[in-house]
């Protein structure tokens, strides 16, 4: 198990290699189809980005009536590979380090994490209670003109746990696993 | 349940139903010398099964009773899939990403049952299963039922999760054209049956229907081909139906009716065992050997691949071979309720 800390950096995420089983503690960014939508439009983003994480996820959040303070009820990651189109300019424009989602990403986000130094992170499709006991609290909320589901949350997270099943040295356990079942598939056919 | 039952021993369905039939005649004879000594109160409520149908004079009852079934399907796992889950997490070799993923599996089915929170925040396709006798008004049972899914929405136990097709809009109420889906089945008994199927969209997206003969795959209109199109599936699916998984799999029909009872043999429980033989065989063989491929849970590699495969089979045209493939993630949320006659709960079916 490894652990990985705000703030993140170049450095420690060209260490990571896929099958890292890795905890993540401190700030991540929800992003998900229309931000990075937005994003590819050309409108710049509402937060700094460089060295950041981006999640896959539409929380559920609830707000606090009287305090006004959110808090987050359900948190499991989304199917990335919807992002494909877009996910590689986000690492080139705005330096994000990791993604974390579910389901794998394509040739081109494998190419952009080499490239520009980011990881693909799974988390656990599903596991959204686990996944909404580590998220400590809600620091601030952008782009809610898009939905809540599709917002921008920066969440504080301890311990979050993931895979590395992308790396930034053109490692896929996604291409692996897909080709390794594909061959093992013939002999049973 | 008609459709939990029907793959499984229709010969002991028959003698039930006998058997019944006998013990129903015989409590009609005796109905009228006992009748004297029932409270007014039991009177009444016989009454009112007779007149007022199910999702009229108990319309209250019905709607908590189904706000119930939604809130327990939602936060708890029924008991024979947690089991084939915890088996799944005892394979997986120790410290592997396999592990890993089972074990929080796990941990979240727990916290969710204890938090009376949703499993997973995709709540999925909302599937209603109703047997229903023949006095039942639909039309009525619809509305209850529409208020109850408003009702579980606002509580959170849905999310809000039905959008216009064509306008993406949300109205947030989980409630439009096909949604939720109901399925009503006439039976011949005086009770009601619901049961509740939600279905997320990950692993919907990686269900497949094949037409057969499937040249690419050499596979014929046999069930060497069937067997070949659904390995083919579980290969191409990957880990992106939340896996580990299960399958409900229809060998015929139409396009659309195959896909709909694909969906009805998710209700079987994991534990039955088909009663045609070859296809029960062939549900244990598509099993053994998708957990051979190495696929595991998420698609991070390991042992379970699926965890189950339930196959059925419609009539079909001549001319068509259907394979129709419904692919259930891990949150594998299905309960139901058998109610009583006063539409308040008397069993859950699972
Ligand atoms: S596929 Fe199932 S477990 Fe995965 S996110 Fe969808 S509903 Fe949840």
């Amino acid at each position: 198990m490894k652990r990985l800390q705000y703030p993140f950096s170049q450095e420690e995420i060209r260490k990571l290699k896929v099958g890292d089983m890795v905890l993540i503690s401190g700030k991540i960014y929800t992003g998900r189809d229309a931000v990075h939508k937005r994003l590819h439009e050309g409108v710049k983003p509402p937060v700094d980005l460089k060295n950041q994480i981006i999640y896959h996820c539409g929380p559920v959040v609830l707000q606090d009536k009287k305090t006004k303070k959110y808090e987050v009820t359900a948190a499991g990651p989304t199917t990335s590979i919807r992002e494909e189109p877009y996910q590689w300019e986000v690492m080139r424009d705005y330096g994000i380090v990791g993604v974390i989602g579910k389901g794998g990403m394509g040739p081109k986000t494998l190419d952009g994490c080499k490239q520009y130094g980011c990881v693909y992170f799974h988390a656990i499709g599903g596991a959204a209670q686990v996944l909404a006991e580590k998220i400590k609290s809600v620091e601030s909320v952008n782009w809610l003109d898009l939905g809540s589901p599709e917002a921008i949350w920066e969440l504080m997270v301890e311990d979050f746990p993931v895979v590395v099943t992308m790396d930034s040295h053109g490692g896929s356990l996604h291409a692996d696993v897909d080709s390794s079942s594909k061959t093992l598939l013939k002999d049973f056919m | 349940m008609g459709l939990r039952k029907r793959p499984t021993k229709k010969v002991n369905k028959k003698v039930a139903k006998k058997v019944t039939k006998k013990a129903t005649k015989k409590a009609a004879k005796k109905a009228p010398k006992k009748a004297p000594k029932k409270t007014a109160k039991t009177t009444k409520k016989k009454a009112k099964k007779v007149v007022a149908l199910p999702g009229l004079g108990n319309e209250v009852h019905l709607f908590n009773s189904l706000l119930e079934l939604i809130r327990v399907t939602s936060a708890e796992m029924p008991d024979d899939i947690q089991k084939v889950i915890l088996e799944a997490l005892a394979r997986e070799e120790k410290n592997t990403t396999a592990e890993y993923a089972m074990n929080i599996i796990k941990a979240n089915i727990e916290l969710a049952k204890k938090k009376s929170q949703p499993i997973c925040q995709d709540t999925g396709t909302v599937l209603f299963y109703v047997n229903h006798p023949k006095e039942l008004d639909q039309i009525k049972f619809t509305k209850t039922l529409h208020k109850a899914v408003l009702a579980a929405t606002k509580k959170g136990y849905l999310r809000q999760n039905s959008v216009d097709s064509l306008t993406g809009e949300n109205p947030g109420t989980n409630i439009g054209p096909g949604h939720p889906a109901i399925h009503f089945h006439q039976h011949n008994k005086s009770h009601l049956e619901v049961s509740l199927m939600l279905k997320g969209g990950g692993c919907e997206n990686v269900g497949a229907q094949y037409s057969l003969p499937h040249n690419e795959l050499g596979a014929g209109r046999d069930l060497a081909g069937v067997r070949k199109v659904i390995l083919d599936a579980i290969q191409k699916a990957q880990g992106k139906g939340c896996g580990p998984g299960v399958l409900g799999v229809t060998i015929g029909g139409d396009r659309g009716a195959g896909y709909i009872h694909s969906k009805e043999l998710l209700l079987r429980r994991l534990d039955d065992t088909n009663e045609n033989k070859e296809l029960a065989v062939l549900e244990k063989d598509i099993v053994e050997t998708a957990n051979k491929l190495g696929i595991g849970p998420m698609g991070f590699g390991g042992k379970t691949t699926l965890l189950g495969c339930k196959i059925g089979a419609l009539n079909r045209l001549p001319a068509s071979f259907f394979v129709s493939i419904s692919y259930m993630c891990w949150a594998y949320r299905r309960q139901g309720v058998k109610l009583k006659n006063d539409q308040s709960i008397q069993k859950w079916l699972y």
